[in-house]
């Protein structure tokens, strides 16, 4: 979900203009203390709406954090009473080769993917941002795959990507190229999942920077042309200048999505082979939720997490040490 | 944000004027075509590629090298998923636990949206950072320990355990919020002195006017459920308990060859959310830039 920027200001209170009226003390005391009673009613009303919001994410989401934090210290596997093991899973995890490799195979899928999917997406999205036609079907056919799950790629590009009975090879087969191993091929399975990423990570790019692009002040096209600028110079020094938050907001994003990646994982090689798509949250569900090591799980859980916590501060900094006047654009 | 529907305006525009260089001989069409035409395909082929092998047998699949188009239509994968298989059980198990998310996250996002945009109560500030705060705590921190809670609570490997942990999330919340701010207060006010109470002027003054936020949430929160593979993975172990996301991964493991019912399961299970997305694409892809470009 968005991480959001927080403008904070609560709305003056409703009744605090009508408590105005100096002519009577007597009403205006009178007024104040139906105000005062009204105020506490009105706070018991409100507590009673926010309760159940309040409840499912303290419950599920500060209360897990804390317990996260106490299991990483802890080892657990899920159903007898643990054991307090102080910072040993931590100094595991620095000397586990399989965690290392985790490790490694995020960052390459992370290196690979997302800039890769920012600059298909605007690329994509300059030449869709003009009068051609079929703009608006150009844009379903690339963003169509975003809305389907990740089960339902992973599922599909297994089969097409088959070694023995997929589309892929039988088109290779065509092209009188040799079968290939795909998913199966340690050499070649992330790259796969990468291309497999793009497929459905693309179009959001694309719509993100269309829509970006569709704001840009046409008044400050103009101006430039006005000034004699080409088409390149309006590209370099108009368009993408003010697409800049947009790009932090996409890196940020794509990011923190592709480090968290799973799912596809999961479903198409299950880390394998030999370990070559093993990510960093694989590797956390199969300690937790297969080895039954729920500690360790969690202390890598908690390396990963401490990882897109600096990325977000950081990128937050950049946020506030931009040059101001185009906030309005990464919000 | 202008909707990204909007009719696209011309920024570095195809022919700019007075760029006479170059003589060019005009295509019937823009030059642009000739590189997104065969990138779309390239992006549409996959799925026309699940659509026609759901409809193939898998005598055609399974031979080398395989058919790429059907010559005839054969239902058998539809008829097996349907027929013998769980299928149709997981698609009621998906579509009560997206129905009761997006539901509990419809009225429970509006009620606390509303209280955090209208209501002065006493810890409002710090509740709402709060919550602002957990929206980046990653879902791999927080697994295990929910899963421990589910646990406690009995609902591991039932409906409840993917239901309960979503409820509301502060996403539907601040969304929420954000546009019940946005709304003008006299509207309310009116209501306020014929005498009608918060929850009376939430559901018959705020409510109505808050048609796109309120589907907004809706939207993403179906996604987002029903994408869902990692929770149901962890909370469910019976089949009977699956939701399709997860039958359709387990299925294909247990049925590798028969191809054409898992292409067939697959259709089913992205059906939903691809006829939702066509059905209402322009509010679609509006949500997603307008809520990933103000979050």
């Amino acid at each position: 979900m968005p991480r959001l920027p927080a403008p904070l200001t609560l709305p003056p209170e409703h009744a605090a203009s009508a408590a105005a009226s100096p002519s009577d003390d007597a009403t205006a005391d009178r007024r104040r203390r139906a105000l005062r009673r009204r105020r506490r009613t009105e706070s018991a009303t409100a507590w009673a709406f926010v309760a159940p919001s309040v409840a499912v994410i303290l419950g599920l989401a500060i209360l897990p954090v804390v317990w996260s934090l106490l299991l990483s210290f802890q080892a657990d596997d899920l159903v007898t009473p643990s054991r307090w093991v102080g910072l040993d899973n931590y100094r595991a995890l620095r000397q586990d080769p399989h965690f290392s490799q985790a490790v490694g195979n995020t960052l390459k899928y992370t290196a690979m993917y997302v800039p890769l999917s920012m600059v298909l997406g605007l690329g994509l999205a300059l030449a869709l941002n003009r009068r051609i036609r079929f703009v608006g079907l150009y844009r379903t056919l690339f963003f169509v795959p975003f809305v389907i799950s990740a089960t339902a790629q992973g599922v599909l590009f297994s089969f097409i990507l088959d070694p023995q009975f997929g589309a892929a090879n039988s088109l290779l087969h065509h092209l009188g190229i040799s079968p290939q191993g795909f998913l199966t091929d340690p050499g070649q399975a992330l790259f796969v999942l990468v291309a497999i990423s793009l497929w459905s990570g693309t179009g959001f790019c694309l719509v993100v920077y269309l829509a970006a692009l569709q704001d840009v002040p046409p008044s400050l096209i103009e101006a430039a042309r006005l000034d004699g600028a080409g088409h390149r110079h309006l590209l370099r020094h108009v368009v993408l200048p003010t697409l800049a938050p947009v790009n932090l907001f996409l890196v940020v994003w794509q990011l923190i999505e592709s480090l968290q990646v799973f799912d596809l994982v999961y479903v198409t090689t299950k880390g394998g082979p030999l370990g070559s798509t093993t990510v960093v949250v694989y590797f956390v569900w199969q300690q937790a939720f297969q080895n039954f090591t729920a500690g360790y799980g969690a202390a890598a859980a908690y390396v990963l997490a401490v990882a897109l916590f600096v990325i977000a501060a950081g990128a937050r900094a950049l946020r506030r040490r931009a040059p101001g006047g185009q906030e309005g654009a990464a919000r | 944000m202008t909707a990204a529907s909007a009719p696209p305006r011309p920024v570095p525009e195809d022919a700019p004027a007075g760029s006479g260089s170059r003589p060019r001989r005009r295509l019937p069409f823009s030059p642009w075509h000739l590189a997104l035409a065969p990138l779309a395909l390239l992006f549409a082929l996959p799925l026309l590629w699940l659509l026609l092998s759901s409809v193939m047998s898998d005598a055609q699949i399974n031979r080398f090298p395989p058919a790429l188009w059907p010559s005839h239509l054969d239902f058998s994968g539809y008829r097996y998923v349907l027929g013998n298989a769980m299928f149709p059980r997981w698609f009621a198990n998906s579509l009560i636990v997206s129905a009761a998310t997006v539901a509990s996250n419809l009225v429970f996002g509006a009620l606390g949206g509303y209280a955090f945009a209208r209501m002065r109560f006493a810890g409002s500030r710090l509740l709402l950072v709060t919550m602002l705060a957990t929206m980046a705590i990653p879902f791999q921190l927080t697994m295990i320990p929910t899963f421990l809670v589910m646990k406690k609570l009995g609902l591991i490997d039932s409906l409840g355990a993917l239901i309960v942990p979503s409820l509301v999330t502060p996403f539907a919340v601040f969304l929420l919020r954000q546009f019940f701010l946005s709304l003008p207060r006299e509207l309310e006010e009116a209501a306020w002195i014929d005498g009608c109470n918060r929850l009376r002027v939430l559901w018959s003054v705020v409510l109505p006017l808050s048609r796109p936020a309120l589907s907004t949430v809706a939207v993403l929160t179906f996604l987002t459920t029903w994408n869902d593979l990692t929770w149901p993975l962890i909370a469910i172990n019976h089949d009977t308990h699956y939701t399709l996301q997860l039958g359709l991964t387990t299925f294909q493991g247990l049925h590798h060859t028969k191809w054409s019912a898992v292409m067939a399961g697959n259709v089913i299970t992205v059906l939903p959310v691809l006829v939702a997305f066509l059905a209402a694409q322009k509010s679609f892809i509006q949500s997603i830039t307008s809520s990933g470009l103000k979050g």
